[in-house]
């Protein structure tokens, strides 16, 4: 419990009569970088809002390093960088003036004021920058301006709303690579709906559809947690033609089959899906299965469920929520 | 404290980095002078006063238009959530954003300076009414930036804002010009809720508690409301 940098505990928000989020539970232990993934709308914001302290729970609780975030919102603030989505800033300033500003509002000491700066500068490559104005900065550089200005004090809590958007994709890879290095250290919120991205940086996803937590596992779980999925063309072996009902049957007889569905028929035999269980290799029973009806296999593909399609099923299931 | 600085320091750089504060600022020197320069020079007298009994309508005016921006840009760009998650207190957000508005009236009622230095210079000038006129512009000033600040918390949209404080700060400044047609005794209260009653109190050159009292009120209530109104963004 203690190792827990946030913990959100039956989070209720709600806009006038809309309920955003529907009860949400999670914890995040020191140095793990979570994915927040949802179809737009789905409360992944306003989650990250409730824990930065910007908004206020209907009912439930956020904590940060185990305070309450609505009783200590200095103290835990004082613990978290923040990158709201697209990255408002103050289009006045020039970006020097901007990060001394933050500094100044967060109080760091003039001693390590010198290195935190140097090392922002390099870390989030704004050195051409410091003397620009931010209204006149590409989407690419405003982004990572907020990136340096939720670094500057070196929290240990880094909530970052859709980091990569509006970013061509050697600045993704560059912000990519900046997160998971971050990582190492940092206990990391970040928001997306590209779920390659997920992929690349996060040790955990957590999905949320609809105001509710749908999925929390770790990107390699998401992945097979579903069973893998196995494409099998099937012929007949003699003359009788294929009774489809058959073939299901028994191709469904193995114990590490799951399903079986007709994906339809092919001039030379039957197109056959088989959902097995993910941590077995149903090959073989499939094989044994095939020849025991006299079916011949004429092909035969093991496939994992990808990311996607996980995520397409989870969100999309109950409310039928077209992206 | 120091963050409530930082604040009031970044709104004050905001104010002169763009045109809006001198255009507000020129045109306030522009019309206040206009009153100076018809009296002393038309009129032929050598008085302040027919710019110390404008001048408090002319802040009514000139204090929404500096004060609009501060709450309001920030709602329409989304910078408050940026600021507002920084470990910094909506108080503090709200009281430096007030010293940066007061001061860019100040600036303008500093420069109108020149006005008495220059009749003093020519003739002789009671500096009594003079010392407390100018006390009572700047309580006036702080009053209305404070109401300024309150409607600016309301919209996103700037002339919102700018209408709502000008709306609220004619109705403080009309008060005491309708007490003809109303019985005494509503008469009394409107003449306390008055902006202009409490200036020309002060502005003769007698400092009363009770309208002291009467302008810190209106500031901390309407600074209160900014505070409150902040906060329910939050919920």
């Amino acid at each position: 419990m203690d190792s827990a940098m946030i913990e959100v505990r039956e989070l209720v928000k709600d806009y006038g009569r809309t309920r955003a989020l529907r009860g949400i539970d999670f914890s995040v232990p020191r140095g793990q970088i979570v994915g927040f993934l949802g179809p737009n709308g789905a409360g992944k914001t306003t989650t990250m809002k409730i824990i930065t302290g910007y908004l206020e729970a209907t009912s439930g609780q956020a904590l940060v390093r185990g305070l309450p975030v609505e009783e200590h919102p200095l103290e835990t603030r004082a613990h978290i960088g923040y990158l709201p989505e697209n990255a408002p800033l103050y289009e006045d300033m020039m970006v020097q003036e901007f990060l001394d500003f933050v500094a100044d509002i967060r109080q760091i000491p003039a001693a390590q004021r010198r290195q935190r700066f140097r090392l922002m500068t390099e870390v989030c490559g704004i050195g051409d920058v410091l003397s620009k104005n931010i209204g006149e900065l590409s989407k690419g550089f405003r982004q990572r301006v907020g990136l340096a200005h939720a670094m500057i004090h070196d929290p240990e809590i880094l909530i970052l709303d859709e980091p990569t958007s509006g970013l061509d994709p050697n600045q993704i890879a560059e912000i990519r690579k900046l997160i998971r290095e971050l990582g190492r250290e940092k206990t990391l919120i970040l928001s997306t709906h590209i779920l390659p991205e997920v992929q690349a940086t996060c040790d955990r996803v957590i999905i949320i559809s609809d105001g509710k937590l749908v999925a929390d596992d770790t990107v390699q779980g998401l992945m097979t947690g579903d069973g893998a999925r196995i494409q099998v063309l099937v012929a007949p072996r003699g003359e009788s033609p294929l009774e489809m009902e058959k073939v299901v049957e028994s191709l469904q007889k193995p114990d590490s089959v799951r399903s079986v569905s007709v994906v339809g028929e092919k001039e030379d035999g039957l197109a056959v899906d088989v959902l097995s269980d993910a941590a077995v290799d149903a090959r073989r029973d499939i094989f044994e299965a095939a020849i025991a009806a006299d079916l011949a296999l004429l092909e035969m593909q093991r496939q994992s469920v990808s990311l996607e399609e996980t995520f397409r099923r989870l969100t999309m299931e109950d409310g039928g929520e077209h992206v | 404290m120091s963050k409530t600085l930082t604040i009031a320091r970044r709104e004050i750089s905001a104010y002169f980095n763009s045109p809006m504060a001198y255009i507000v600022v020129g045109a306030f020197l522009l019309i206040s002078g206009y009153l100076y320069f018809s009296t002393v020079f038309l009129a032929g007298t050598a008085s302040l006063r027919s710019f110390f009994s404008l001048t408090p309508l002319l802040l009514v005016i000139f204090a929404p238009a500096v004060a609009m921006r501060l709450v309001s840009e920030e709602l329409r760009s989304g910078t408050l959530e940026l600021l507002t998650t920084m470990p910094v207190r909506d108080e503090e957000v709200i009281a430096g954003k007030f010293l940066a508005g007061l001061s860019v009236v100040a600036s303008g009622l500093l420069m109108t300076l020149a006005y008495p230095l220059s009749i003093a210079t020519v003739g002789d000038l009671d500096w009594g009414p003079v010392i407390g006129g100018y006390l009572g512009l700047l309580l006036c000033a702080a009053a209305l930036i404070g109401i300024g600040i309150m409607a600016s918390t309301w919209s996103r949209n700037q002339i919102t804002a700018f209408i709502l404080a000008l709306m609220i700060g004619l109705v403080l400044w009309l008060f005491d010009k309708v007490t003809f047609f109303v019985p005494a005794s509503l008469g009394r209260v409107l003449e306390y809720l008055s902006i202009d009653f409490h200036f020309r109190n002060i502005a003769r050159g007698v400092i009363d508690t009770r309208d002291l009292l009467y302008y810190f009120s209106l500031l901390l209530i309407s600074l209160f409301l900014a505070v409150l109104a902040l906060r329910r963004r939050h919920a």
